[in-house]
């Protein structure tokens, strides 16, 4: 037998990232030249008179148009959500509710190949995401609540729940559908309505839930879906007649929104950013662990508000848990959304490929060694390989900010108090993993951990029926669950 | 061997497998769609890498010899296509299947150590394996002893490979886990790295006569284990998942596993096999639809 060189071998997957192409047809996409604002059950020119572009991240391309509302857009919006609350839609018995919620439910899933596709064009990506993840669970959201719009009485016993009016809804572009269907469905249940503001470069599945509601015969005004950019929706923040505000985007606009309300009686939640740990123990099953930290980092091109982006692993296994990591990477896919066996995507923007950028400098000026994969990536559109630093101090910027990217840090740790300690030191608190086959050092950690949301043996989970939220700078109050319902009741 | 000798792991405290993760993982394979030309090869390979297989009690002379000119001649009205990599025959037939397929490049592997329940004394076993590799065969599987195995006895799991190993000679041996009967990853991955650090050439997963067969997430356990062994040590070792596997579509799926797990230098029939009998029908179904466009009906292959 030859002498072992362990540290020289290496295995080859160049042929494993070359299958011939796969593309999803893009003809179940029926995307309009120009999309006008969502108000009061009708589409209406914008009062602004503008319009801006949305294009496909993978080639920069020309999607469509659409309007850019103003403060009197914002306030038509608001008026006609007022309208439909007072005369019809907190009226309505709760069963009542239900049956359009069921019915918004089943049409994403009659429209599901529409909405995957659109969803991967207008955002980046990859349609297996899309596909398997992102459409099915905005429907199940849908029909989770619609369960709930008439056992509020049970979901809080002797308390007499009331809607609270007008919620404004901000959403960011990372899942534009979940996350539409998130803030909607929690609030639809418990008779509230809604205006709704998809991110700028995302608007377009929004946009198409609009069309559902108008088959679906929403009363209307109960949703109002506009469009814009940030003064968009500080026009909505700041509207005498929202009642709530829910966010989900940026620390930074997280904080600024709170400024704005502090002492109006709106009430809020937000789900802002995070830097979640993930904590790999020698005890763990290895293979799984580094698949669940590949899940945790690279689901989605790394834009998940709860990515695993910091990694810790015992100092016993780091070389093998590096080296499988390297080797997996390798055999990712980087390139056509539409490509079903795509695994990363496009970048949501220019703009954010440039912070991405920015950090993965930073990070080998601050002495950080980086390993991206030897993807090839398309010339065109934003892409970015999947890469992970290594030689990574707590200190170092890229381990501490948030880059929202493909991009994982990976620091060693010798003890469980001191991985606890390190986990927890961050402004962040979303989520965290932990990997181990013990469940008493589950357990430990679980209760120690200051995040949101703590997976075991697993990562980026998400079910209706379970609450997420964050601590500290990740924001506060909780959508899913039942404890979804408390952001839009007052006792 | 070199210098180096190699240092055994302890087989107490094996590596571990998440039951849910590796599920998740096998399962991700058959996302991949595969397409066109990388179809076309990828159903080419899978029938270069087919064990072609009968194992009955009564397996005839003229049943072999038979099943010797189907490995040879799959399909001959499709001119150009690969033969099987093997014929996989019970020890008494292995003279007959030797003579079948001379000149044809195709191996003649047979499986001994008394298949499929191993339920015989080490004596027999090695004369078992004797027998066939002096009667010509070229591959020997043998069965692990899954009794003493899950008795925790794993020195005379280990020590029995290595003796039939011994006996093989020239022969590679392939060893065969029964991972239906070993019931959990954790131990389907513990006997893959006793079989590998005892002389396994190949590890496989089953006889073939126990349900289940070969699954994805134990193709998966096993191939992980490859790969670690050979980080170890710098051996390859090769796989082959046995029974079940009759549709070119999960064939595939399992192609795109190996592909993704160890990487192109296993992707050849030197370190990956198939064994399966009406595997090569379904597969051959698929190249000849690809080529008129149309699928023929079940008649128009032969059976053998």
């Amino acid at each position: 037998m030859a002498k072992a060189k362990s540290n020289t071998l290496k295995l080859k997957f160049d042929s494993a990232r070359n299958y011939a192409p796969a593309p999803e047809s893009k003809s179940a996409a029926k995307i309009n030249a120009r999309y006008d604002l969502f108000i009061n059950g009708k589409f209406e020119k914008p009062a602004s008179k503008k319009y801006f572009a949305t294009i496909n991240p993978a080639t920069e391309e020309k999607l469509s148009e659409v309007a850019d509302a103003n403060a009197a857009d914002v306030d038509k919006a608001v008026k006609a959500a007022r309208n439909a609350y007072g005369k019809t839609w907190k009226k309505m018995p709760g069963k009542e509710r239900a049956k359009y919620i069921y019915r918004i439910a089943r049409m994403i899933q009659e429209r599901a190949r529409e909405f995957s596709v659109i969803e991967t064009l207008d955002g980046g990506k990859p349609i297996r995401e899309s596909r398997d993840f992102d459409v099915p669970t905005a429907a199940n959201h849908f029909f989770y609540y619609a369960g709930w719009a008439d056992k509020l009485e049970y979901a809080f016993p002797n308390r007499n729940a009331q809607p609270l009016g007008v919620a404004g809804q901000i959403i960011p572009w990372n899942f534009p559908l979940l996350m539409a269907a998130w803030k909607i469905a929690p609030a639809l249940a418990t008779g509230n309505t809604v205006v709704l503001k998809p991110a700028e470069n995302t608007p377009l599945t929004a946009l198409k839930l609009a069309d559902i509601f108008q088959e679906a015969e929403l009363p209307p005004g109960v949703v109002n879906i506009i469009t814009g950019a940030g003064a968009t929706g500080a026009a909505i923040v700041n509207h005498a007649g929202v009642d709530k505000i829910a966010f989900t985007g940026s620390t930074d606009v997280g904080k600024i929104i709170q400024k704005a309300i502090a002492g109006t009686g709106k009430k809020a939640t937000l789900e802002l950013g995070g830097k979640a740990a993930n904590i790999i123990f020698e005890d763990a099953a290895i293979d799984q662990a580094v698949e669940g930290v590949v899940n945790g980092i690279f689901f989605n091109q790394g834009h998940v508000c709860c990515a695993g982006s910091r990694l810790y692993v015992q100092e016993s296994v780091y070389k093998e848990v590096v080296r499988k990591l390297k080797d997996r990477l390798e055999t990712m896919i980087v390139g056509d959304p539409l490509d079903k066996n795509t695994d990363i995507g496009a970048i949501n923007s220019k703009e954010q490929l440039a912070i991405i950028n920015k950090y993965l400098k930073i990070g080998q000026a601050e002495g950080a060694e980086m390993y991206q994969s030897s993807a090839a990536i398309p010339s065109k559109g934003f892409f970015c390989r999947p890469t992970i630093f290594t030689n990574v101090a707590q200190s170092n910027r890229i381990a501490q900010e948030e880059i929202f990217g493909p991009v994982l840090t990976i620091q060693s740790f010798r003890t469980d108090d001191e991985v606890i300690e390190k986990a927890n030191n961050t402004p962040y608190g979303l989520s965290a993993g932990v990997w181990t086959d013990k469940g008493s050092k589950i357990f430990n950690l679980t209760t120690k951990l200051r995040a949101g949301v703590v997976w075991a043996n697993t990562f980026n989970q998400f079910d209706p029926t379970s609450p997420f939220g964050g601590y500290k700078e990740s924001g506060y109050g909780r959508e899913g669950g039942l404890h979804g319902l408390y952001g839009y009741v007052r006792f | 061997m070199a210098e180096k000798t190699m240092s055994l792991p302890s087989f107490i405290e094996p590596v571990r497998i998440d039951q849910v993760g590796i599920e998740e993982r096998a399962a991700r394979f058959t996302k991949r769609s595969i397409k066109n030309e990388t179809k076309m090869n990828g159903l080419l390979l899978a029938l270069n890498m087919i064990d072609l297989t009968t194992l009955e009690g009564k397996d005839t002379e003229g049943k072999v010899k038979q099943l010797c000119y189907k490995a040879a001649h799959l399909h001959d009205s499709y001119p150009g296509l690969p033969t099987v990599a093997a014929v996989c025959v019970y020890p008494a037939m292995v003279a007959t299947a030797k003579k079948a397929v001379q000149g044809t490049g195709i191996k003649v592997a047979s499986v001994s150590t008394a298949f499929p329940s191993g339920q015989a004394p080490r004596n027999i076993k090695i004369s078992d394996t004797k027998f066939a590799v002096a009667h010509g065969a070229d591959e020997i599987d043998m069965v692990i002893s899954r009794g003493k195995f899950l008795e925790g006895e794993y020195n005379f799991v280990f020590d029995e490979i290595a003796a039939v190993k011994e006996a093989c000679g020239e022969a590679r041996l392939k060893v065969i886990l029964e991972t239906g009967e070993l019931v959990t990853y954790d131990k389907v991955r513990r006997a893959s790295d006793i079989a590998m650090y005892a002389g396994a050439d190949f590890i496989k997963t089953s006889t073939g006569k126990i349900n289940p067969a070969a699954t994805m997430p134990v193709t998966l356990v096993m191939l992980q284990a490859i790969r670690d062994f050979y980080y170890k040590t710098g051996k390859m070792i090769g796989m082959k998942p046995a029974g079940g596997i009759s549709k070119s579509k999960l064939a595939l799926h399992y192609l795109v596993m190996l592909n993704e797990t160890l990487g192109e230098d296993w992707m050849n029939n030197q370190w990956f096999r198939f064994g399966a009998s009406s595997l090569a029908n379904d597969v051959l179904m698929q190249i000849m639809k690809a080529k008129t466009g149309v699928y023929q009906g079940k008649d128009y292959f032969s059976l053998d």
